[in-house]
């Protein structure tokens, strides 16, 4: 069974904010209606997204260190926010683990936010329904766009390839390795909520350099060494040449 | 958890309809067993119906204002297998047209005996009416409250605490009102009814104050740290990533000062415990009437100030990732 998700690398990350707004741009103008922003210039404005992204501080000065957190509905392979929709507008696709919100169906009653403890939901104060991150579900099945395209947009912003998409339930998949071999890890995972996406840690690179890299010690004769200058006298070219 | 109005309406009118209603079936009940000489105005156990049925509607109103898309009300019975709140939307009517029909018998005399028990009691369409009037009362408590006791990371009311909470509050206020309006319209039943008000509103305090104890010593699963999944014990929200108003910053907290939620706790442990029991209790000392009034008035304010504090005291994990406009 296919379970598509985003594996996020919070060690790439540098927090520039365009997968917020290219995920707003492509779900505000897509066939789904618009992701509207009250009062957009006024004081007390509010908008709808479908993905921010965070910033914290982790440690003591100077021990510290900057951590961007992009943060979008995680779609769970168990989803506490699908069954206690009452009207089944909550539900997740069988064929590709996507949790989709039906608009036509959703009542507005926020039980299903109450239900996520992660906050990913986020209700359309126009549409007066609620909203969440698609995954794209427009894009990546759109044989229209080419292979390389069928990508939610927020990958396809990314400057940096913080954000990797793909199944993982497929053990070659590249969030599959990616998953299990950088460490990667969900969410709140006492919830139960198996989160489908995960996010791989922040890493300390570190080079390390030897006094024995900078000067070779399997080089005692010095042979690389720049050579001194000849002195006046002595020929300028090879023997070879004087000669 | 931000208190929305229509829930509190919602939750404390149809707690107390279910709870007049169960109250006048009780009373109804003790008669055919012959605990109790029959309701000296006949008139009593329909109208009491009448007033519960009102309370329902009224609750049933207010729900829509909960609601973005009233209009789409209808599609919320198609869950009932998973969702506590389908399950309520279909025991809602089901019990308003049972206590309709019940109050409805009792009005205009149609009540044909249905049956004769062994011992020769005559079953009445009132009682039948009447039993699963109740079966439907209490199914009614245990959805709604089962829509917040099945939430599990809102540790403030995944516990059966919170059911017997609503079964409870709402069988108190029902009692208290069945009182006063027994002192209005059958004045000789009004002290059967005061006398189970103050049990089932002591009760109610004991069970609402064993939660207020267990929530107190609750200590949070989530932390930034599980948020995060980072482990180190020092982190500190910088930005949340949006300096504007959003639906995650209105809907999961409640915005007031906690003073202020601790100023409600006291007051509605008063007004909905403390002050109705004494009203009530002094009704059976005087046989005032005012007083019965008076109880039933408080303790509503009283249970709606506690709803307000059940919200207000919720606190979502959600909000962990909110702690910092920038």
């Amino acid at each position: 069974m296919t379970q598509l998700a985003l594996v996020i690398d919070l060690n790439v990350c540098v927090g520039c904010q365009a997968c917020v707004t290219s995920c707003k741009e492509w779900n505000t103008s897509g066939a789904a209606g618009p992701l509207p922003d009250t009062r957009a210039y006024a004081e007390q404005y509010a908008g709808t997204f479908f993905n921010r992204v965070q910033t914290y501080e982790v440690g003591c000065f100077p021990e510290t260190e900057t951590l961007h957190f992009p943060k979008s509905c995680l779609h769970c392979e168990d989803p506490p926010c699908v069954p206690v929709c009452p009207t089944g507008a909550s539900y997740k696709r069988k064929e590709d683990g996507i949790v989709l919100v039906d608009y036509d169906k959703c009542i507005g009653c926020k039980y299903c936010s109450w239900a996520c403890p992660y906050g990913a939901r986020e209700l359309d104060d126009q549409g007066r329904i609620m909203k969440k991150c698609t995954l794209c579900v427009d894009r990546i099945h759109d044989s229209a766009l080419p292979p390389a395209e069928r990508k939610p947009a927020c990958v396809m912003a990314c400057p940096t390839s913080a954000r990797l998409f793909g199944d993982i339930h497929d053990p070659a998949s590249e969030v599959s390795r990616a998953i299990r071999e950088e460490g990667g890890y969900p969410l709140m995972p006492e919830w139960g909520t198996h989160p489908a996406n995960h996010y791989l840690p922040r890493r300390k690179t570190r080079v390390s350099i030897h006094d024995d890299e900078l000067e070779r010690a399997d080089n005692p004769l010095k042979v690389d060494r720049q050579q001194p200058r000849p002195a006046k006298s002595e020929p300028t070219l090879d023997d070879a040449v004087t000669w | 958890m931000r208190p929305a109005f229509s829930v509190i309406l919602l939750t404390t009118l149809l707690g107390a309809g279910q709870g007049l209603f169960l109250a006048t079936f009780t009373h109804q009940a003790y008669a055919l067993l012959g605990v109790l000489p029959p309701a000296s105005s006949r008139g009593f156990y329909g109208a009491a119906a009448a007033v519960s049925v009102a309370l329902l509607g009224a609750g049933l109103v207010a729900s829509f204002f909960h609601l973005g898309r009233p209009e789409r009300a209808w599609r919320s019975a198609a869950k009932w297998r998973t969702s506590w709140l389908s399950r309520e939307v279909i025991a809602l009517p089901a019990f308003m047209g049972t206590v309709f029909l019940y109050g409805m018998a009792h009005l205009t005399g149609v009540n044909p005996v249905l049956a004769r028990l062994p011992g020769g009691m005559a079953v009445d369409a009132s009682a039948v009416l009447g039993v699963a009037g109740t079966v439907l009362a209490f199914t009614l408590f245990v959805c709604t409250g089962m829509i917040y006791a099945c939430l599990k990371f809102l540790r403030e009311w995944h516990s059966p605490l919170t059911v017997a909470n609503y079964i409870l509050l709402g069988v108190a206020s029902g009692f208290t009102l069945a009182a006063a309006l027994a002192a209005q319209l059958a004045p000789p039943e009004a002290g059967f009814f005061a006398g189970w008000a103050i049990a089932l509103t002591l009760l109610g305090a004991a069970s609402r104050g064993a939660s207020l104890v267990r929530n107190a010593r609750l200590r949070p699963v989530s932390t930034l740290q599980t948020a995060l999944g980072v482990r180190h014990p020092v982190i500190r929200q910088i930005s949340r990533g949006f300096t504007a108003g959003s639906f995650n910053t209105r809907e999961f907290f409640h915005g007031q000062a906690m003073s202020l939620v601790r100023s409600v706790k006291w007051l509605f442990l008063v007004l909905a415990f403390a002050v109705p029991v004494l009203l009530v209790a002094a009704h059976l000392a005087t046989g005032s009437s005012a007083a019965l009034t008076m109880a039933i008035l408080v303790q509503m304010a009283g249970l709606m100030a506690e709803r307000w504090f059940f919200f207000a005291e919720a606190n979502h994990p959600q909000n962990l990732y909110y702690q910092a406009v920038a």
